[in-house]
C-alpha cells in the first residue's frame, strides 16, 4: 500500500506499476482448467429461455446463439460439454448468463471465421469484435451508424498494479504494426494515437501509429481523461465515446483483430496481471473463462477465508465472491489482498478537510456531495455538485481522512440515477 | 462448491492513504506544542493547570455529550483535546477553574456537539466560546489585569492593549526578538512566535493545514497594517508589529484553518484567509476591541460556505451538450 508521505503538499502521486515492477517475469501460459464458465450480459429485460442445452458439444472458437430472437450470442473459448446454464449476478445487479462448459483436454477449432480470412470486411468482424479480449464495449464500438474518427490505443493500464497493457506493447512491436494497419483499414478511422509511457515510446513508435506519451500517474490513463488529454476536448460521462466518434481500444485487442482477420482464429485467452498478497506482480495468459481459483492455485497463491479477491487492480477493481467467479474477456487483472492489509470503511460524517476536492481529477466538490449522497439525494447531487461528471477513479476515497467509502456513494449514486432514469442535466 | 470460502468484499478502492482523523487531531498538538511549552516555561504551574484542566474537561463534556446522545464515543479521535489544547492556548495562565470549564463547555457542546458533532460545526468551536467568554467577562481576557501580579523581568504590557491605550509610541518597548520569543504578556500559548510559526510550517508540509489559509492571512494582516501605517504613522503601528502580536499567529495556523468552518476551494482559501486578516486589523485599529482576530475570523466563518460556491468547473460543465 502507498502511504501518504510523511512531509508532502497536495495531491496525491500515485505511479502505474511499469514494467519493472515485474522484475524480469515473464507471461506464464496457464494449463487449461477442467472447467470454465463464459458470461453473457443480458441486453436487460424479460428474456426468453436460452435456446443453448446442457450435454451440447462445443469447440474453440464456436458461435453459440443464445436465443431464439435477437442477435445475441456468445463463443466459446474451448472444447467441451456444456454443464450448466444458470443466471448469474454482476457488479450492480447487472444480470448474466452463465454457462459453464467441462472441457476436453484437445482443443478443436471451430473453422467457421478462418474460413472467411482474407475478408477483412467489418460485416464479417462485426458479431466478433465485442467478445475480442481488450476491447470492452463502451469504449469502442463501431458500426456502419457511428463512423470512428480517431482511435486510441491505450498502451497504459486503468488500474495501479497493473501492467497488463504495457507487457503486450513491449512485447508485440510487428504484430501490433500489423494491427494497426489492420485497425485503420478497418475503421476508417482519421488517426490511430497510441498512449504510452515514456519507456514505451519506441515500441510503440514501431507500429506507425501516432504515439503520445502521457505521464504514467494515476488516473492519468483513466479512459475519459485520457480522451480529454489527446482530443484536447473534456469528455464528461455523460457523453458516449461513439457519439465523439472516438474508440478507446487495448493493445491486447488489437492484436485479437489482427489474429481474428489475419489468422481466421477468435483468440481465446486473455493475458491477467496477478497481484499477490505483498503486491507482488505476476503476468499470465489464461483461457477466457477460467475460474479465478484456478489461476490463483496454480501461482500457489493461497486464498483464506476473510482474504478479500477482486477483478482489477486496487483503485477500480471489483470484489469478487467467490473463487468460481471466472475470467472475462476484459478482465485485466486479480488481486488477492490479505486480511491484514483492508482498511475498513468508517462511519463517521465529512470534516470538510478538503482533500478530496484537491485529489478529484474532474473537479468536482466532493466535499459537498458526499453530503448529498449520504442523504440519498442523488437529483441535487447530479444537478448542483457534478455527480455525473466523475470519473471513477477512486482517489477521493483513498485520501478521505473520516475513511468515508465515497467512491461506493458515488457509484450508488449513479446506479440510483440510472435507474429512475434522471441521466439527463 | 461445497467448501466455499467466505470472502471478504466491499467496493474499490482497496487502498488508503493511511490518513486518518486522531493522526490529524494529534499532528495539529504536536505542532502546537513548543509554543504551549514555552507558554508553561514562563507562567509556570498555573498555566499548566489551565492547560491540563481544559484539554480533560474538553474531553469530558465530549463523552458526556456522546453519552446522552447516544453516539459512539468519539473522544478518541483527538479532536475534542486538541479543541481544549487551542482553548487554553488563548488564555491567559490566571483564568480561574470555572472558566475553564465554562470555557470548553461552550466550546465541546455549544460551539460543536449541538450541530452535530465534528464536521457540522459552522464556527470554529474554540473561538466561539473565547468569544463568548470575552464578551460576559471582559477582565478575564484582560492579560495586563489577569497578569498583574506576574513579573517576568521582561515588558508586562499586553502590546495590543498596549496600542490601544498609550498610542504607537508603545512599540518601541518591544524589540522583534522579544516579540518572536514570546517576551511580553499575553495568553499561555498564542505569545511565543518562533514556535507557532514552526508549528505552522509543520502542519503545512504535513499537509495537514491548507497552506492558502495562513498565507493568505498573513498576508491581509500585513498588507491592511502596512496601509493603515503609511496613511497616519503617528496613530497606527508598523505590519511587522501586527503579525507578531496578539492572536495573529495562532489564528493564522491553528484557528482560521479548522476544517469544517473553512472552505476548501482554491480561490475561497485565498479571500477567506486575506478577508479575515484584514477584518482582525480593521478592529484593531478603528474597532473598540483590543485584539480582532477572534471575531474577524468566526465572521469568515459564517461567510465560509458562501466563498466556497466560488469552485472551477467540473469536468464536462461548461460546454455545450451534443
Amino acid at each position: 500500500m502507498i502511504k501518504k508521505p510523511f512531509f508532502g503538499l497536495g495531491k496525491p502521486k500515485l505511479r502505474y506499476a511499469g514494467i519493472s515492477d515485474l522484475d524480469g517475469k515473464q507471461i506464464r501460459d496457464l494449463p487449461l482448467p477442467a472447467r470454465i464458465t463464459l458470461l453473457h450480459r443480458s441486453a436487460g429485460g424479460p428474456q426468453d429461455d436460452p435456446i443453448v442445452y446442457p450435454g451440447e458439444e462445443v469447440r474453440t472458437g464456436q458461435k453459440l446463439a443464445l436465443y431464439e430472437t435477437g442477435e445475441e450470442y456468445l463463443f466459446s473459448t474451448a472444447t467441451g460439454t456444456i454443464s450448466g446454464i444458470a443466471d448469474a449476478q454482476g457488479y450492480a445487479g447487472q444480470s448474466f448468463l452463465s454457462i459453464t462448459i467441462d472441457l476436453k483436454p484437445k482443443d478443436r477449432w471451430d473453422t467457421e471465421l478462418e474460413k472467411g480470412v482474407k475478408d477483412t470486411s467489418l460485416e464479417k468482424l462485426l458479431p466478433f469484435i465485442s467478445h475480442l479480449p481488450g476491447i470492452s464495449d463502451s469504449c469502442f464500438h463501431i458500426g456502419r451508424d457511428h463512423p470512428l474518427k480517431t482511435v486510441i490505443i491505450n498502451g497504459l493500464d486503468q488500474d495501479l498494479l497493473v501492467a497488463t497493457n504495457q507487457l503486450m506493447v513491449r512485447d508485440n512491436a510487428d504484430n501490433l504494426a500489423q494491427g494497426v494497419d489492420f485497425l485503420k483499414e478497418l475503421t476508417g478511422a482519421e488517426s490511430v494515437v497510441f498512449a504510452v509511457p515514456p519507456y514505451l515510446k519506441s515500441e510503440a513508435e514501431k507500429s506507425g501509429a501516432q504515439v503520445r506519451v502521457i505521464e504514467p500517474l494515476y488516473p492519468n490513463a483513466s479512459p475519459r481523461l485520457l480522451v480529454n488529454e489527446i482530443l484536447n476536448r473534456p469528455v464528461p460521462p455523460w457523453e458516449d465515446f461513439k457519439d465523439l466518434g472516438v474508440g478507446l481500444i487495448s493493445p491486447e485487442g488489437v492484436l485479437a483483430l489482427r489474429s481474428a482477420a489475419m489468422e481466421g482464429k477468435v483468440p481465446v485467452t486473455k493475458v491477467i496481471t496477478v497481484i499477490d498478497k505483498d503486491y507482488g506482480l505476476t503476468p499470465v495468459r489464461a483461457r477466457i473463462g477460467t475460474p479465478v481459483g484456478d489461476i490463483l492455485q496454480s501461482l500457489n497463491i493461497n486464498l483464506s477465508q476473510g482474504d478479500r479477491l477482486v477483478s482489477g487492480g486496487p483503485m477500480q477493481g471489483r470484489g469478487i465472491y467467490s473463487e468460481d467467479t471466472p475470467v472475462l474477456h476484459d478482465t485485466d487483472a486479480i488481486m488477492v489482498q490479505d486480511k491484514s492489509r483492508m482498511i475498513a470503511p468508517g462511519s463517521d460524517p465529512c470534516i470538510n478537510c478538503g482533500e478530496c476536492v484537491r485529489a478529484c481529477p474532474s473537479r468536482i466538490p466532493v466535499n459537498m456531495l458526499i453530503r448529498l449522497l449520504e442523504n440519498g439525494l442523488y437529483e441535487e447531487a447530479a444537478q448542483e455538485y457534478d455527480l455525473l461528471s466523475c470519473v471513477e477513479c477512486g482517489l477521493c476515497s483513498y485520501v478521505c481522512v473520516m475513511r468515508i467509502p465515497i467512491f461506493h456513494y458515488i457509484m450508488l449514486g449513479k446506479h440510483e440515477l440510472a435507474l429512475t432514469g434522471g441521466q439527463e442535466e | 462448491m461445497a467448501n466455499q470460502k467466505l470472502l471478504v468484499s466491499s467496493h474499490a478502492p482497496y487502498w488508503h492513504n493511511g490518513s486518518g482523523l486522531s493522526e490529524r487531531s494529534y499532528n495539529i498538538m504536536i505542532a502546537a506544542l513548543p509554543a504551549v511549552i514555552m507558554g508553561i516555561f514562563q507562567y509556570g504551574p498555573p498555566a499548566l493547570g489551565v492547560v491540563a484542566l481544559s484539554i480533560s474537561s474538553a474531553m469530558i463534556w465530549e463523552l458526556i455529550m456522546n453519552l446522552l446522545m447516544k453516539r459512539q464515543v468519539s473522544i478518541g479521535d483527538g479532536n475534542a483535546a486538541l479543541i481544549g489544547l487551542l482553548m487554553a492556548m488563548l488564555l491567559p495562565a490566571t483564568t480561574p477553574w470555572w472558566t475553564v470549564i465554562l470555557g470548553t463547555f461552550l466550546a465541546v457542546v455549544v460551539g460543536k456537539q449541538i450541530y452535530g458533532g465534528i464536521g457540522c460545526n459552522p464556527l470554529n468551536p474554540t473561538l466561539v466560546a473565547i468569544a463568548m467568554i470575552f464578551l460576559s467577562w471582559k477582565g478575564l481576557l484582560d492579560f495586563d489585569e489577569a497578569l498583574v501580579n506576574y513579573d517576568l523581568g521582561f515588558y508586562m504590557v499586553h502590546p495590543l492593549a498596549g496600542l490601544k491605550y498609550f498610542g504607537v509610541s508603545t512599540v518601541s518597548n518591544y524589540s522583534l526578538g522579544q516579540l518572536l520569543m514570546g517576551q511580553y504578556a499575553g495568553a499561555i500559548g498564542a505569545t511565543f512566535g518562533l514556535g507557532l510559526i514552526a508549528g505552522g510550517v509543520y502542519l503545512i508540509l504535513r499537509n495537514t493545514i491548507r497552506w492558502e489559509i495562513p498565507v493568505s492571512f498573513l498576508a491581509g494582516v500585513f498588507v491592511t497594517a502596512l496601509l493603515f501605517d503609511v496613511s497616519d504613522p503617528e496613530k497606527y503601528a508598523g505590519p511587522l508589529f501586527h503579525l507578531l502580536t496578539g492572536y495573529t499567529l495562532m489564528g493564522a495556523f491553528f484557528l482560521a484553518t479548522e476544517d469544517s468552518s473553512s472552505p476548501v476551494n482554491f480561490i475561497p482559501m485565498l479571500i477567506y484567509g486575506a478577508c479575515a486578516g484584514f477584518l482582525t486589523v480593521l478592529i484593531r485599529n478603528i474597532g473598540s476591541f483590543v485584539d480582532g482576530t477572534v471575531f474577524a475570523i468566526l465572521l469568515m466563518n459564517v461567510a465560509s460556505p458562501l466563498i466556497d460556491k466560488i469552485r472551477p468547473k467540473a469536468l464536462g460543465r461548461g460546454i455545450k451538450n451534443a
